[in-house]
């Protein structure tokens, strides 16, 4: 089966990017299909490059870049929701007039349309968030 | 047409677990996750009203975080079944669509 995620909830907040993770990682370990997570609100912080949590804590943002790379996960932050927190890709770096940019391998910047189009296409969408 | 419904809240802190059994239909199931497993311990306030609302709505509860909050499998109230991550995938597929109570 298809399964779309939507992550409302920033990383270390309370647990709905933790959540999120296992039944991601269950969903796939059975076999079923996670095409992507839409990360929305404070969630787009899971995206962030710069994390560097303690060395005996679970790393968030690199623990989604390694399920996005081993099997293919669409990771996208909304791209109204990233600007406002700070987290920008190269290309929204430049056309901000930033020097710097702080998106997670993985990790995409895109509109809501994509978290439209996970509702469509998925044939079941699961929510997680505060 | 059954539907999962998730519930992340406990039922001392807010009221999605009393808004989602009010409006569950019959039928569908309440998955209780995150401090909504709280809602499935026996001898609470909240321990009626989930017996209660079973004869039409069946009720689940994630081990794994009942078991992050130090709360024993053996004090669920009877007739709530206790799912790992893959048996709430598993409901997830066996249900039409998944509603979060956020």
């Amino acid at each position: 089966m298809k399964f779309g995620i939507l992550v409302n909830e920033g990383p270390y907040t309370h647990q709905a990017s933790d959540s999120a993770f296992e039944f991601a990682k269950s969903a796939i370990e059975k076999g079923h299909e996670v095409f992507r997570v839409f990360f929305y609100h404070d969630g787009v912080n899971n995206g962030t490059s710069l994390a560097v949590p303690p060395q005996d804590d679970r790393h968030i943002p690199n623990r989604w870049s390694e399920l996005a790379k081993d099997h293919s996960v669409d990771l996208v932050l909304c791209v109204a929701a990233a600007q406002r927190r700070g987290m920008l890709d190269e290309d929204e770096a430049k056309r901000n007039g930033k020097t710097s940019n702080n998106v997670a391998e993985g990790f995409r910047i895109s509109g809501l349309g994509q978290l439209i189009e996970a509702g469509i296409q998925a044939d079941r969408m699961v929510v997680f968030g505060d | 047409m059954a539907m999962l419904h998730t519930v992340n809240k406990s039922p001392f802190e807010k009221n999605s677990l009393d808004s989602c059994m009010r409006l569950a239909k019959a039928g569908s199931s309440v998955l209780l996750i995150e401090d909504g497993v709280v809602a499935a311990m026996k001898g609470t306030k909240h321990s009626n009203a989930v017996a209660d609302a079973m004869t039409d709505v069946s009720f689940y509860v994630l081990g794994p975080d009942l078991k992050a909050r130090g709360l024993s499998e053996n004090n669920v109230v009877d007739g709530i079944k206790v799912v790992d991550y893959s048996g709430f995938v598993d409901l997830a597929t066996e249900h039409e669509s998944v509603q979060a109570w956020l």
